[in-house]
């Protein structure tokens, strides 16, 4: 399969997904990922695995708890109003240490707020999905063969870590066709579930998949315990893509859809002779603070773009600890900012 | 020495956390005693929900994950999606099943997913000190209706049974109640042929059992039993309301 094939950025994510080893996909329609369910009941039942539309996004989640307390690889889809509701899932498969891949195709918030695309659910994804003390591993596509690539990296990390995974992508990474190389299918096998409730079939005592623990000491510890993997997570898995940041004054900090902005509008003020770069987390927890920080030593000034009002912005100004101006440019609500604009905002810092 | 009596062996050997005279020890019995006759604790996976049985995973000795509150027959359904030769059941209270599950039950109910409910209705919420619950009877005194249940602001209770009985998905629906060792022997049946009926891929199957919880109701568990069998039975009549395959419409 090292052909290229045209795809959809909602139905790439699906086949690698199924490449991945994921048969089990629950979900509930909601735009801008339509396209994503709609592949999966395509595909599913060939494959001989299940696509269920739930009744709604609670019990879509609370299914793919079921099949990751099963042990097999799960996922479900949404989009921002979609993915609030998954949030009490989200923090149970945490509270579990459950694997899992959960999708939000970001449309403009708060309330119903629209269906294009929007990156305004950073916060949500990287601080405040759920109730508890808890993260969740949070990538960012900005390519169609990119979103391929990372479902497949975002299944074996939660598998690895036991910890639910999101693809943040948005509505103009769901919607926009690119060629893409589709992986190989994965070996799902290599990731053993000794602790799933998968029937003990008498050879063992009866597992419990269960985030209730009444005495505060052993809540205490099992957190904490939690949070040294976190640790590990953080040494480890950062993700971020440097472009022309090595002699650069001025470097735009940008993720998904608002990244290829970004580049362009770098590349604008290159050919007009301004040393602008582009760094681009891929991951956004945990958030490429190393990156960051190593840029900080000669970088004269940051610019945070993206589609909110200024989330990801702390993160960065936190990154490099206010020891360089952190200033920020943002469209919301479903705007996408333009180059030019971005470009403006570079030529006012230099 | 001839053994007459002995616990089953899919039950644990923790001690019940439940208040004197609550029926819940029970119907775990009857659960884990359904779950030995037939052999399938080896596969067999349950969900407790959220409530007094929350800790019912310590309690069976089969492989048991816990669910949000209401969502134990979503949890159900991906775990039997997942492994559908394994047997799923889930064990819930009138205040998860009824009132923040009723969207989960309905619909499991509907997509006639093959597994077996166990549905414990002691018309009160226990763990959380005794509110009104959606099976909780006009007049009812509890916490939050202090002046007993008034239809018209609190509306009336749930036959859950009735409900689920029309939809076409559901095998089995059938009420019963411990509260006699008649009563308890029909419950023994029930609950084994809901486990049977889901190894036979019948489809959902739901048992829903009368349950006294004399401490939220502030009666003896001897006056618990009298006030379950003049007050609940009338309003929830014992019973079989559907018996068949899924697909099957009530007649």
């Amino acid at each position: 399969m090292a052909e290229k094939v045209l795809m959809k950025g909602n139905e790439a994510l699906a086949e690698a997904a199924i490449q991945a080893g994921c048969r089990h996909f629950f979900g509930y329609p909601i735009t801008p990922q339509t396209e994503l369910a709609a592949y999966m009941a395509k595909r599913m039942p060939k494959l001989g695995g299940t696509y269920l539309q739930a009744e709604s996004e609670l019990a879509a989640v609370n299914m793919v708890l079921g099949a990751a307390a099963a042990g097999v690889r799960a996922m479900t889809s949404s989009s921002s109003p979609g993915v609030s509701l998954k949030g009490e899932g989200i923090s149970y498969m945490a509270g579990s240490d459950l694997p899992a891949v959960i999708i939000n195709v970001q449309r403009g918030g708060p309330g119903l707020g629209g269906i294009q695309p929007s990156q305004a659910d950073y916060w949500q994804a990287t601080k405040a999905l759920g109730h508890g003390d808890f993260q969740i591993l949070v990538f960012a596509p900005s390519t169609v063969q990119e979103m391929v690539d990372l479902v497949a990296l975002a299944f074996d990390r939660a598998d690895e870590y036991r910890m639910p995974a999101m693809i943040l992508a948005d509505g103009m990474l769901g919607q926009m066709m690119e060629p893409v190389v589709l992986p190989e299918a994965h070996d799902v096998a290599a990731h053993e579930k000794p602790w799933a409730a998968s029937g003990h079939k008498n050879e063992r005592k009866h597992n419990i998949v269960n985030s209730l623990y009444l005495t505060p000491n052993a809540l205490e510890s099992l957190v904490v315990e939690r949070y040294k993997r976190y640790e590990i997570v953080k040494a480890n898995e950062q993700r971020a893509e440097e472009y022309l940041v090595d002699d650069a004054d001025v470097v735009v900090v940008a993720y998904g859809a608002s990244s290829r902005v970004a580049r362009s509008a770098v590349n604008k003020a290159r050919e007009k002779g301004l040393k602008a770069g582009l760094i681009r987390p891929i991951t956004l927890w945990p958030f490429p603070v190393d990156t960051l920080k190593k840029a900080a030593r000669h970088v004269k000034q940051f610019l945070t773009v993206e589609m909110s009002m200024g989330q990801m912005v702390d993160d960065v100004r936190l990154a490099v600890e206010c020891k360089v101006p952190v200033s920020f440019y943002g469209r919301t609500g479903g705007v996408i900012p333009t180059p030019k604009e971005v470009l403006g905002e570079i030529e006012k810092l230099v | 020495m001839a053994v007459v009596f002995q616990k089953p062996s899919t039950l644990t050997d923790a001690p019940l956390h439940y208040c004197p005279g609550c029926t819940h020890g029970i119907i775990h019995r009857l659960v884990a005693q359904a779950i030995e006759e037939l052999g399938i604790e080896g596969k067999t996976v349950g969900v407790a929900s959220v409530g007094c049985s929350v800790m019912c995973y310590d309690y069976f000795s089969c492989d048991m994950v816990q669910a949000p509150h209401g969502r134990a027959q979503a949890v159900a359904t991906g775990l039997k999606r997942a492994r559908p030769d394994n047997v799923i059941f889930t064990y819930q209270g009138d205040g998860d099943l009824a009132a923040i599950g009723t969207a989960e039950t309905v619909h499991a109910a509907t997509r006639g997913e093959n597994i077996t409910v166990i549905f414990v209705n002691n018309a009160i919420y226990g763990m959380t000190g005794g509110q009104m619950a959606p099976t909780s009877l006009p007049d009812q005194i509890t916490q939050t209706t202090p002046y007993g249940r008034d239809v018209n602001t609190a509306g009336y209770p749930v036959r859950v049974c009735e409900m689920l009985s029309t939809l076409d998905g559901v095998a089995l629906a059938q009420r019963v109640t411990v509260d006699s060792v008649k009563n308890v022997n029909i419950a023994r049946k029930a609950i084994k042929k809901a486990f049977q009926n889901q190894i036979e891929g019948k489809g959902y199957s739901i048992i829903e059992v009368l349950s006294t919880c004399p401490t939220n109701w502030g009666l003896s568990p001897v006056d618990a039993l009298k006030w379950l069998d003049e007050n609940m039975i009338p309003y929830y009549p014992l019973g079989v309301y559907k018996d068949g395959v899924k697909g099957d419409r009530l007649k």
